[in-house]
């Protein structure tokens, strides 16, 4: 049967038909469709894991209890899940094991721009490249045999325009696959140095053997055009431009296992081109091991390693050719992304804006807060480090810095990585103020459930963590809860635990607006002969309000009547009775 | 054939995904080679979000670049105007004549470019209004915005009327279906 997916669901549906019984992500753009098209189907237990560690290490254990296993994360999420990775490469598996990672060129919607490739190079695993959707089907289904084959778990790497970009597959049945009976093997999965120090040469045996493999296995195609001039060795979605540009008019080398890479073949290859040119986003992996190989390619040399690639660039240095267009010569302003009308977190960033605070952000819709006009923000590092970072600051800075500085973390980002930091701040006393945005689900990935909502993947009822309670335990005298709608209530309560001299968490809670249960009031209208264009109610860059015209108006189609405009009026310009 | 380009604009929460669902439904049934880009995440929310739809014989890239759309369909004035330079000399734009300022526009910091389609026409560049927001009204929702312009994007394609009814039935939740066929046939102009 053939169906349009994206890549994720692709993978999904690979997953399943491999047989795949345990699945356990943490989510994270572009990787989090994996998971969530996978706990559609019922015969493999999905979850999400409060972090991505947790997630590696629950995927290691569904493969010791002997079946096939995966677990699926963003690249920044796959420095987290590190530390497992890079001895399951020594323990090896039990069930075939497959860790999914999505990398973000050009950063559509992540912090940095690190290749993932470096991790299974660094780490000793085999890693697949599929570089559109029915790859991304297919090699999610063999990775398995190749994991148990070689006895290592096998990553499968993403990009975004191939996890989010639909193509045709051609999807097949699942194969249900019995439990690998359970035996106590200590010397293969207890890494303790002794056991440890005979893993290491298998490990290094093992790359060998897949160097051998890669040499003509499946996954990689190598293609020769009538004419010798031009050979590309490339993989993924760069692939598809080359392709786009060239058709079958040069020579191809594409990669699919692109750890480890071939040897003989590459060489064989090369020797058969005039010209060797290598063309893959982000750092010179390839080209570095066609170096290896006494090799010289024109790689980095002409192309970036930043940001995503698009046919144009292929075009542009290799044929240099660049289609003709045409282009306002108006000024366009921008369009960054902005927290929604009715966002919880608005009334509290205004109330930090206001009291001109430092604050130390984190990771999720709540880093927008960052933007013009709020510009709350002082830091966003990565999942956690809002709680771990206001601490070493205040340690640094002392009183000049513990009555004026908040920080802010999310209700998942905190269950993520942000209650180590407050175990800290209560354990090492430093006098900080967390500040928790609870908006009961994590948002910017597209609304998953976490331990904080009380509900699972499948949104069937779960233990909800009660965060009152879990800070209080953690050391935490003083939390209190605010409504972030609420400005006067916000301000007050920031500005109480900023003056005590002990640490404290003020949860702010509400959920977000976008959640299906979240019913709108109708949208607010400004009484334009009330409103005498202050504009105080412009300060919370909220989406609905703008100017026209002198005076205040707010977008009946966007406003969801959430009434914090309305504490900012003085004059009682703004009240209900709007129009869509 | 050739591959045929189209990109679908607008700001992140306008429905721009299920336009493209449409689309992509419709056009496999139809036999082609499809791929369909999305972007999600982080730009969703009230940014500046593309979708780009391409199908032919066989389709390579799953992106458009510069100077290669068949088809711009723009949920907004000021991002139909962002994306002109991604046209083919000769291609088509089709946009919704709806205003949403952006958060530079609404700090003050820039000026919303009233009159730039127009400038836009005067640079020969083909361009087709329509008021999406008020027939989607008419159709019964706001939200049917999507659906109006596939509505009239469907005018400059060869499928006969049926099959766009067909996919929107097969996307569309089975609530909504009546009310969204409406909206496609207001964006038709019948």
């Amino acid at each position: 049967m053939k169906e349009l997916l994206i890549g994720n669901a692709a993978i999904a549906r690979g997953l399943y038909e491999a047989g795949v019984k345990v699945v356990s992500s943490y989510p994270g753009t572009p990787s989090t469709e994996i998971t969530e098209f996978a706990a559609k189907y019922d015969e493999i237990y999905c979850e999400w894991a409060p972090n991505e560690k947790v997630a590696t290490e629950v995927a290691f254990g569904a493969s010791l209890g002997g079946a096939r296993s995966a677990c699926a994360m963003k690249h920044v999420g796959l420095n987290v899940a590190a530390d497992p990775l890079f001895t399951l490469s020594y323990t090896g598996v039990r069930g075939g094991m497959v860790i999914c990672v999505a990398d973000d060129p050009a950063m559509h919607s992540s912090q940095n721009e690190q290749d993932s490739r470096h991790y299974a190079i660094a780490a000793k695993v085999p890693m697949l490249e599929p570089a559109d959707s029915a790859e991304a089907y297919n090699f999610a289904k063999k990775a398995f045999d190749l994991s148990e084959k070689f006895d290592t778990p096998v990553m499968l790497r993403m990009c975004t325009r191939i996890a989010h970009c639909q193509s045709i597959v051609e999807i097949g049945e699942r194969q249900e696959r019995d439990l690998i009976p359970y035996e106590k093997q200590p010397e293969k999965y207890i890494m303790m140095p002794g056991y440890a120090k005979k893993k290491h040469p298998i490990v290094e045996l093992r790359t060998k053997a897949l160097t051998e493999f890669a040499e003509n296995c499946e996954y990689n195609k190598v293609y020769f055009a009538e004419n010798n001039d031009i050979g590309i060795v490339t993989s993924g979605t760069c692939y598809q431009y080359v392709k786009e540009v060239f058709g079958d008019s040069v020579s191809i080398y594409k990669l699919g296992l692109i750890n480890p890479m071939p040897v003989k073949s590459l060489i064989d290859f090369a020797s058969k081109v005039k010209r060797l040119i290598v063309v893959e986003e982000l750092d010179p992996i390839i080209e570095t091991h066609l170096r290896s190989l006494g090799l010289n390619p024109e790689g980095k040399s002409l192309f970036s390693n930043i940001g995503e690639f698009s046919q144009k660039d292929i075009k542009k240095v290799l044929i240099e050719k660049v289609e003709d267009s045409i282009s306002a010569d108006t000024a366009i302003p921008n369009r960054p992304p902005v927290m929604c009308p009715g966002c919880p977190h608005r009334g509290i960033y205004f109330v930090l804006s206001k009291l001109n605070l430092t604050v130390l952000g984190d990771i999720g819709c709540y880093t927008l807060g960052a933007t013009p006009p709020l510009n709350a923000l002082d830091s966003t590092l990565c999942m956690g480090a809002s709680v771990s970072g206001i601490h070493g600051f205040n340690k640094a800075r002392g009183t000049d810095s513990e009555n004026k500085t908040v920080c802010v973390i999310g209700d998942s980002t905190f269950m993520h990585s942000g209650m180590t930091g407050l175990v800290n701040i209560a354990y090492n006393a430093s006098n900080s103020v967390v500040i928790i945005l609870d908006n009961s689900i994590t948002g910017m990935t597209g609304h998953q459930q976490n331990p904080t909502t009380g509900y699972n993947i499948k949104g069937d009822p779960a233990a909800k963590v009660n965060l009152e309670e879990l800070c209080h335990s953690l050391g935490i005298n003083r939390v209190r809860v605010v409504d972030p709608y609420n400005l006067e209530e916000c301000e007050n309560a920031v500005k109480e635990e900023l003056a005590v001299s002990e640490p404290s968490v003020i949860i702010s809670r509400r959920p977000c607006m976008l959640l299906k249960y979240v019913k709108a009031k109708p949208s607010l209208t400004v009484d334009s002969d009330k409103c005498r264009s202050c504009k105080n109610c412009m300060r919370l860059g909220c989406p609905a309000l703008s100017f026209k015209d002198s005076k205040a108006v707010i977008d009946a189609t966007q406003c969801v009547g959430c009434g914090v405009c309305e504490q900012m009026c003085r004059f009682d310009a703004i009240k209900e009775g709007g129009n869509i | 054939m050739k591959t045929v380009n189209i990109m679908i604009v607008g700001v992140g929460g306008q429905g721009s995904l299920l336009a493209s669902k449409l689309l992509g439904h419709l056009l496999v049934s139809e036999g082609y080679d499809v791929k369909v880009s999305e972007v999600h995440g982080m730009s969703q929310r009230g940014g500046s979000v593309v979708t780009y739809v391409r199908y032919g014989d066989k389709v390579y890239s799953p992106l458009v670049s510069e100077g290669e759309a068949d088809y711009i369909i723009s949920f907004e004035k000021l991002e139909a105007a962002r994306h002109a330079p991604m046209l083919k000399i000769g291609g088509q734009i089709i946009v919704n004549t709806q205003q949403i300022d952006p958060m530079p526009v609404i700090t003050g910091s820039a000026v919303y470019p009233e009159n730039v389609l127009d400038e836009l026409k005067d640079k020969g560049v083909k361009i087709d209004t329509v008021d999406a927001l008020s027939l989607a009204k008419k159709a019964g929702s706001v939200k049917a915005v999507n659906i109006v312009l596939i509505g009239k994007l469907s005018t400059y394609f060869p499928f006969e009327k049926d099959l766009w009814l067909k996919a929107i039935e097969e996307t569309v939740a089975p609530k909504f279906v009546e009310m969204n066929k409406k909206a496609f046939l207001l964006g038709r102009g019948e």
